[in-house]
């Protein structure tokens, strides 16, 4: 850690903490990357190409996962320095309560919007959560250099999309640095400093923005001080988890850590505070000073809840312990995620995991198989269902697999979302047909020039199917789709078993809406018949709800396998086949009598990709 | 399952399945043109080649094998091919000569020779009946001159049944190939070429069915969808039509594609088949010899100069020499041995493998009647196994 810069406090009136709010590829790291340069937070050397993005992943789809934060020291054309503080929020919808908090931490937001491309769905999410925190927007509008830039239209579009007043957007490009000195002032002259009721001398009220580990000091806590002082040596008090810290280091990020004494009302800083995991700590949670602690904590505060869960198997049951070690690792870092054992008669052994969202599934999946090097089969994803059951009980259904006996439940209920698509007009029919199919229901249809503006309620258990994919398919990735999730409502849903020779296969047992289970199982028998190899006896594969079996297939018997050729001595070709055979057979499952390969079931599970 | 006759209670073919003999097979690997569906070594030379340069070689390896065999009674003798034709007959009396001084070779076995029936081939016949040989196999393939043709044959059907009528006068035993499921072929034309077929065999057929094998030039054909040959159904339906021709006709099979009047079997292929020791002789060849205790597989180098020069170099052309494990041999045993309708002893597969067959995966083939066992001995595939057998053998053998 560098030394200690600074033990007093920066006034109010010359901080600013702001956040930037755009879709992703707008150029929102590349805009921060620019700040921090300008503002000499990095030397150039230092410069690596979207600095707060740490994760190998983050940099690759350029996106941000966790929040980052940096301290930037920045002399304003009057003459005073200000501290500029900006919170990195990650994009996505699935991370949406971890943005709400960032956000809260925050008095403005940069809404940066690309020129040529104008108001993306994930745009418009985003900047309605920073204008529900009351922040104050100043539109930037990026990639000016392009030809095809049109900040005229594009500004147009944002004060008829998002109501908000444009047209003093500063015009940048990111890349080449252009308006960037512009960017500064706006953020000094335009967004309001922080504003502390009790001030420095109130007892103790800090947000938790954000944690994550390090490996050298552990678990690190970002906080955003509302009022009173967070120094070293103070015990606090978390008031969600009611867990007593002492406070080892606090610092700043610039975006090197730097240590300091203390932080003050309005400042953004970390705290380490000898706290063993990620998990101990809540995105959300009030800290406080234990012996003084403030009467009343911030509102909002809610634990991550697990949307999305889907079973992960090692491809090699041997990997099973490597898994679970490696699970173990990435909960360090990520408290969000949880995941327990599961055993499957398809898939062995292998974890049931809960997930925010269908990204944070494909993002931890990849960094298992890639950080870990592991060979992952995922069954299809299941949202979580309430079941009202007769005896006026209610329980949560994480797996279809688990789902008690139907005469004993008396209702069923599964989330909801609301869903804004942007898509050029040209597809708005292919996805109006999509959004029905999926059982949506339209609440509203806007144009802004050539491009629509869809709002739609939908089943999340219809979206974590392919949806996303067949939407990109449809608008030949055109269309940006972003949502949130609304409430439970009651469904007809049921669960569909899919039965290999008579034998249920659990790992492919999914639920699904009553009207769409013939076609679902239809479609799944059509893809197990080109997996699963001729056996020497017929198999038949059947869908079925309950006993009553809705689409059936039959895999024909082997007809005739056997090389009516001339051999010789030749015996060891021969052999090198069979010893090939056999190496293919212990990579089957077995079912009963047939045996199905693995590929089979990572293919069946990714039904619909294409 | 099938419309296939079951086999006949018949007989462990010919002598002892216990004692499967000592082979030892000659390659030729040159051949007069390259017909378009054979992936065997056979090569084409437009300069003479050295016929005695040859016959020292094969001489040269055989006193090399003998070291490893030590002093064994053959049971036969095969040249293959190639066209082992297109050798002189006094480069036949050579090579059956240099087998005789090497190994123990009573008169009367089965010397086997395949030979072409193009006519300049048919003349040498007789010499080399003088030479030693005693059955002919004879590549006859088709008996339509289109057929012929398609298969990039030299010869055509005149002089395919003049070669036969000549290999009956002079050799006393006979076979010779057909080669089926050509493309759009019918059962019904097959029936009556079968039929024709059998009415001209003396006591064994081949019948093998037209496979595209990688390399060849019906292969790019393949490939590119302009030869379609028939596909899983109709080649099965080819097959039993075979089988039920030919077992009507008094030539059932006793392996998947040979055929022949009981105690008239290849007593050479059964060596193969039964899986017994057999020495492989020029390039490309391929043996199974017991030595020291052990079990060695031996493949020799295939291009024929490069053999020639290593065998005069190094006394073999030996590329390959693997010591076999236990659990090879027996895999080895049993994908050739149910090839065979009289089946495998299962205690020898049991002395290879270290177990018996998986109880449950028997008794699942044999429900389905894919599988019996005759006596508490030896196990064998039934007609519908034998359609399957390669699934059958993969089943067994895990």
């Amino acid at each position: 850690m560098a030394a200690m810069s600074t033990n007093s406090s920066t006034p109010l009136d010359h901080i600013r903490n702001f956040s930037i709010v755009a879709h992703i590829d707008h150029g929102k790291s590349t805009l921060a990357d620019r700040l921090i340069q300008s503002t000499g937070g990095l030397a150039d050397r230092e410069m690596s190409e979207q600095v707060l993005d740490n994760m190998e992943i983050e940099r690759e789809r350029g996106i941000t996962i966790k929040a980052q934060t940096v301290r930037l020291h920045y002399k304003a054309n009057d003459g005073e320095t200000y501290v500029l503080n900006l919170i990195d929020t990650p994009g996505h919808v699935d991370f949406a309560y971890e943005v709400s908090r960032s956000l809260s931490a925050c008095e403005g937001s940069l809404l940066v919007v690309d020129a040529s491309q104008g108001v993306e769905a994930q745009t418009l999410a985003n900047v309605y959560q920073a204008i529900d925190n009351n922040h104050e927007l100043v539109t930037v509008l990026n990639k000016i250099d392009l030809p095809a830039a049109e900040p005229e239209r594009i500004k147009d579009q944002i004060e008829e999309v998002i109501g908000i007043d444009a047209s003093e957007a500063v015009l940048i490009s990111a890349k080449t640095g252009l308006g960037i000195p512009d960017v500064l002032e706006a953020i000094v002259h335009k967004l309001p400093p922080p504003k502390s009721e009790g001030g420095e001398k109130a007892p103790l009220k800090a947000l938790l923005v954000d944690s994550w580990y390090d490996t050298y000091l552990g678990v690190m806590v970002l906080v955003r001080i509302i009022e009173g002082r967070l120094s070293k040596g103070q015990t606090v008090r978390m008031m969600g988890t009611d867990a007593k810290y002492t406070v080892e280091r606090v610092g700043v990020l610039t975006p090197k850590m730097v240590a300091m004494d203390s932080l003050g009302p309005g400042e953004i800083g970390f705290i380490t505070a000898s706290i063993k995991e990620v998990a101990d700590t809540r995105v959300g949670d009030t800290i406080t000073e234990d012996k003084r602690p403030t009467a009343k904590a911030l509102p909002g505060f809610k634990p991550a809840q697990p949307v999305v869960f889907c079973g992960l198997f090692p491809v090699d049951a041997a990997d099973f312990e490597d898994l679970r070690s490696a699970m173990g690792k990435l909960r360090l870092n990520d408290a969000s995620f949880s995941f327990e054992m599961e055993s499957s008669a398809a898939l062995g052994f292998g974890f049931r995991c809960g997930f925010l969202g269908l990204l944070h599934l494909e993002i931890i999946q990849e960094r298992l198989e890639r950080e870990f090097d592991l060979d992952l089969i995922a069954t299809a994803p299941s949202v979580v269902y309430k079941l009202f059951m007769t005896d006026g009980s209610e329980r949560e259904l994480h797996n279809p697999a688990d789902m008690p006996d139907v005469v004993k439940i008396s209702e069923i209920h599964e989330p909801w979302i609301r869903a804004t698509i942007l898509t050029p007009d040209d597809y708005l029919g292919g996805i109006l047909k999509l959004c029905q199919d999926r059982r949506g229901i339209q609440i509203e249809l806007t144009y802004v020039g050539t491009r629509a503006m869809i709002t739609y309620d939908l089943p999340l258990n219809e979206v974590v199917f392919d949806f996303y994919d067949r939407l990109k398919s449809i608008s030949k990735g055109y269309a940006s789709f972003d949502y949130q999730i609304t409430d439970h409502k009651e469904g007809n849903l049921v669960k569909m078993s899919i039965l290999v020779n008579g034998e249920p296969v659990d790992a492919l047992s999914m639920m699904v809406h009553r009207m769409a289970a013939e076609k679902r199982g239809r479609e799944m028998c059509e893809k197990l018949k080109e997996l699963i190899p001729k056996h020497m006896f017929k198999i038949p594969i059947q869908a079925a709800i309950g006993g009553n079996v809705i689409a059936r297939e039959t895999i024909s018997a082997l007809r005739k396998d056997v090389t009516a050729k001339c051999y010789g001595g030749d015996a060891t070709r021969k052999r090198k086949l069979l010893e090939k055979q056999k190496a293919g057979k212990k990579r089957m499952r077995q079912f009963g009598k047939v045996e199905i390969p693995q590929e089979a079931f990572i293919a069946a599970l990714k039904m619909g990709d294409e | 399952m099938t419309a296939v006759t079951p086999f006949a209670p018949r007989q462990p073919i010919a002598d002892d399945p216990l004692d499967p003999g000592f082979g030892v097979y000659v390659h030729w690997p040159f051949c007069a043109a390259k017909c378009p569906y054979c992936d065997f070594n056979s090569h084409v030379r437009h300069q003479p080649v050295d016929q005695d340069r040859f016959v020292a070689a094969f001489l040269k390896e055989m006193e090399t094998m003998r070291r490893l065999t030590g002093p064994r009674t053959v049971t036969s003798v095969f040249m293959g091919g190639g066209t082992p034709s297109l050798m002189r007959p006094s480069t036949v009396s050579a090579i059956l000569s240099g087998i005789a001084g090497q190994w123990h070779m009573p008169d009367g076995i089965e010397i086997t020779m395949e030979a072409n029936p193009s006519s300049v081939e048919a003349e040498r016949f007789r010499g080399y009946r003088a030479a030693g040989v005693n059955r002919v196999s004879l590549g006859v393939q088709a008996l339509n001159d289109r057929d012929l043709k398609f298969l990039g044959r030299l010869h055509d059907v005149e002089d395919a049944l003049k070669a036969i009528r000549l290999a009956r006068e002079i050799f006393p035993r006979m076979s010779f190939d057909l080669i089926y499921a050509r493309p759009n072929q019918t059962v019904a034309e097959w029936d009556a070429e079968l039929k024709q077929a059998v009415s001209y065999a003396v006591d064994h057929l081949s019948l093998y069915q037209l496979t595209i094998e990688e390399g060849t030039p019906f292969y790019g054909l393949h490939k590119a969808g302009k030869l379609i040959v028939p596909d899983g159904e109709q080649s099965a339906v080819l097959y039993e039509a075979t089988q039920e021709i030919t077992a009507r006709e008094g030539m059932p099979a006793y392996e998947v594609s040979n055929h022949a009047r009981p105690g008239a079997e290849s007593r050479h292929n059964l060596t193969y088949w039964r899986y017994g020791d057999y020495v492989g002789i020029g390039p490309g060849a391929h043996g199974r010899l017991s030595t020291g205790g052990a079990k060695i597989a031996t493949a020799t180098e295939r291009h024929p100069e490069t053999w020639l020069s290593r065998v005069e170099e190094n006394g073999h052309g030996m590329v390959d020499q693997e010591v076999l494990e236990l659990s090879e041999q027996a895999d080895e045993l049993l994908l050739m041995g149910l090839r065979l309708t009289e089946g495998v002893d299962l205690a020898r597969w049991q002395a290879l493998s270290g177990h018996d067959p998986d109880p449950a995966r028997e008794q699942f083939l044999i429900d389905h009647g894919f599988l019996e066992r005759l006596g508490n001995s030896r196990l064998r595939c039934t007609p519908a196994g034998m359609l399957i057998l390669d699934a059958v053998v993969a089943d067994l053998a895990c």
